[in-house]
């Protein structure tokens, strides 16, 4: 299989997924509204009591991290899909057609582009007009949009993964949850790492996403790029390196 | 390697933890012919057809279709088959033209070409008025027909339907015979698995009995009949005040152990009498001896058992097996 017939093929797919997205707008909830939701919670609700009452500056600390809380929760529902549509029994036709085994699932994880881009339109668009400022410049915050939107490509093959082993689409949520919930939180997304004890603080240390938001924070703030930039790179060649060949594996033998 | 022969399955094993799903499927199909797996559930029917349509690897055995080796090359085989599973894997969310058009993209179709072979299609299967619409609100028929569809696109030379016709209403059933003749009078060769007898009795031309993932007849619709069950020579004379002398001539054709009876069963038309007989032979006996009694007859035939009987004979009899 020469690699522009998979090329072709998984365009074709991709094209597929996304013909069903714009179907149901409303599967587009978990990348619009509800970053809208979280970065609304803690900037009003917990946001005063976590920056000694100065919302605004807590905004600015928050959404590059909101940003990647919710890349790494957009890959959730491409799992759940996945399952869902092997059940069904459309993968049987893909299998039985002389294509990659490999173009659906690549198709599938092209066609999040568009989530996780909705993911930056709408933190972003909604951040700014809550109040937070890019410091830096246009060119450097597309940077940033386009490394999120990498980093979600590269994430969303654990979930892919997950959707390959789990018997139900509510199981591969549930697991997903169980470990986007400490990636998230236990990063300096919400607070300033040198408050947390010092376990914590180690766990944070090596969690991805803790460079990821840093390197977003140097794009839209100013800072230190070069140094989480890379980082976050490694982490992403990483997560291809095992999760691809662990999801074809585990769609291999789902029959 | 006799080119004659479309599908070619020797020793098909495949176990699924506890389960013995194939124990040594052998199976062959003569190119432009139908093959009509039948089997109760759970008997490896979907598990031989996803071996053959190289969705699935066995542990052992080997299969060859038109001409490729499943194991060997799984994606030329793919080039040269069509699958219809058991439940209809149509796109619900895609329209049942871009369900065809995505099926042809898929196998190298220009965009161009894709969309005139998924019209033609929906034409073919009378889906054209609802070619825009999701499959979502097609009904169970529709969605048979677009799957089936989906399986044509690529002109394959081998089809593999498997049950087909599960849960279509009769008529719908019947239609979708008509695409399988035609299919086949278009060169294609098809291999269906049903639990329907009639269905293989009316599509194949050889029947495959499976159970327990084993082959355990293979023949055509008429000689599983004459091998498994006993014909039934029934004569009606027409002078009903004859039939003393047509159950006397009967007996003599009896098969062993056997006599003629009246045929008084409930919803059986009287005025006939039937007796089991071993073979064809029995005619050609009874046919002088009538003639020379001077008995006139409105009927004279002979009866193969129904599949059903033929079935269950089988079925039934690898079951005393087993307990023994």
């Amino acid at each position: 299989m020469s690699t522009m017939a998979v090329a072709r093929h998984s365009t074709s797919l991709a094209h597929r997924s996304l013909i069903k997205t714009l179907r149901t707008p409303e599967a587009l909830i978990d990348v619009t509204i509800q970053p809208i939701i979280f970065l609304m919670l803690f900037t009003y609700l917990f946001g005063g009591a976590i920056a000694n009452g100065d919302r605004h500056a807590y905004l600015q600390f928050l959404l590059p991290g909101m940003l990647a809380q919710s890349l790494a929760m957009g890959g959730m529902a491409l799992g759940q899909n996945l399952n869902a549509d092997i059940e069904k029994g459309v993968f049987d036709r893909f299998r039985s057609l002389p294509i990659s085994r490999a173009a659906p699932l690549i198709g599938a994880v092209l066609a999040d582009v568009v989530r996780y881009l909705s993911v930056c339109v709408a933190i972003l668009g909604f951040g700014t007009i809550m109040g937070f400022r890019v410091q830096t410049g246009v060119l450097p915050a597309l940077a940033a949009v386009g490394l999120s939107i990498a980093f979600g490509l590269c994430f969303c093959w654990i979930s892919v993964w997950v959707g390959m082993l789990a018997r139900t689409p509510g199981a591969v949520q549930g697991i997903m949850f169980l470990l986007i919930l400490p990636l998230t939180f236990g990063s300096d997304v919400y607070v300033k790492t040198d408050t947390l004890p010092g376990v914590v603080q180690a766990f944070v240390s090596v969690n991805p996403i803790t460079p990821l938001v840093a390197a977003i924070r140097g794009l839209l703030l100013g800072g230190p790029v070069a140094g989480p930039l890379v980082t976050t790179l490694l982490w992403m060649a990483g997560l291809l390196v095992v999760f691809v060949p662990l999801a074809l594996r585990g769609y291999a033998r789902r029959a | 390697m006799t080119d004659d022969l479309v599908v070619r399955a020797e020793g098909l094993r495949k176990r699924f933890g506890k389960t013995q799903a194939l124990d040594g499927v052998d199976l062959s199909m003569r190119r432009g012919t139908v093959l009509g797996v039948l089997g109760p559930n759970g008997a490896g029917k979907t598990t031989a057809v996803r071996v053959l349509a190289t969705l699935l690897t066995p542990d052992a055995g080997s299969a060859f279709v038109a001409g490729v080796d499943v194991l060997k090359n799984p994606s030329e085989v793919r080039r040269k088959i069509g699958l219809t599973g058991q439940y209809a894997s149509v796109d619900e969310d895609l329209t049942g033209v871009q369900n065809l058009v995505l099926i042809g993209r898929l196998l190298d179709l220009s965009g161009r070409d894709a969309r005139r072979r998924a019209g033609e299609l929906l034409q073919w299967f009378d889906l054209t008025e609802a070619a825009q619409r999701r499959a979502k609100t097609y009904s169970g028929g529709m969605r048979r027909r677009l799957d089936l569809a989906a399986s044509l696109v690529g002109h394959p030379e081998v089809i593999f339907l498997d049950e087909p016709t599960t849960g279509l209403d009769p008529a719908k059933r019947e239609d979708m015979w008509g695409v399988v003749r035609t299919q086949v009078a278009s060169g294609a060769s098809v291999l269906l698995t049903t639990q329907y007898l009639e269905e293989a009795d009316a599509l194949a031309d050889e029947i495959v009995v499976v159970n327990h993932g084993r082959v355990i007849a293979q023949d055509t619709p008429d000689g599983l009949k004459r091998t498994t069950g006993g014909q039934t020579l029934r004569v009606r004379p027409v002078d009903p005040d004859r039939l003393p002398d047509v159950l006397r001539l009967l007996d003599l054709v009896a098969a062993p152990g056997t006599s003629a009876s009246l045929d008084e069963a409930a919803g059986a038309r009287p005025g006939a009498a039937s007796v089991p007989v071993s073979g064809d032979e029995a005619l050609d006996k009874l046919i002088p001896a009538l003639r020379a009694d001077r008995v006139e007859v409105t009927e004279l035939a002979l009866h193969l058992p129904s599949l059903d009987e033929v079935f269950h004979a089988l079925t039934g009899r690898v079951k005393k097996e087993q307990l023994v």
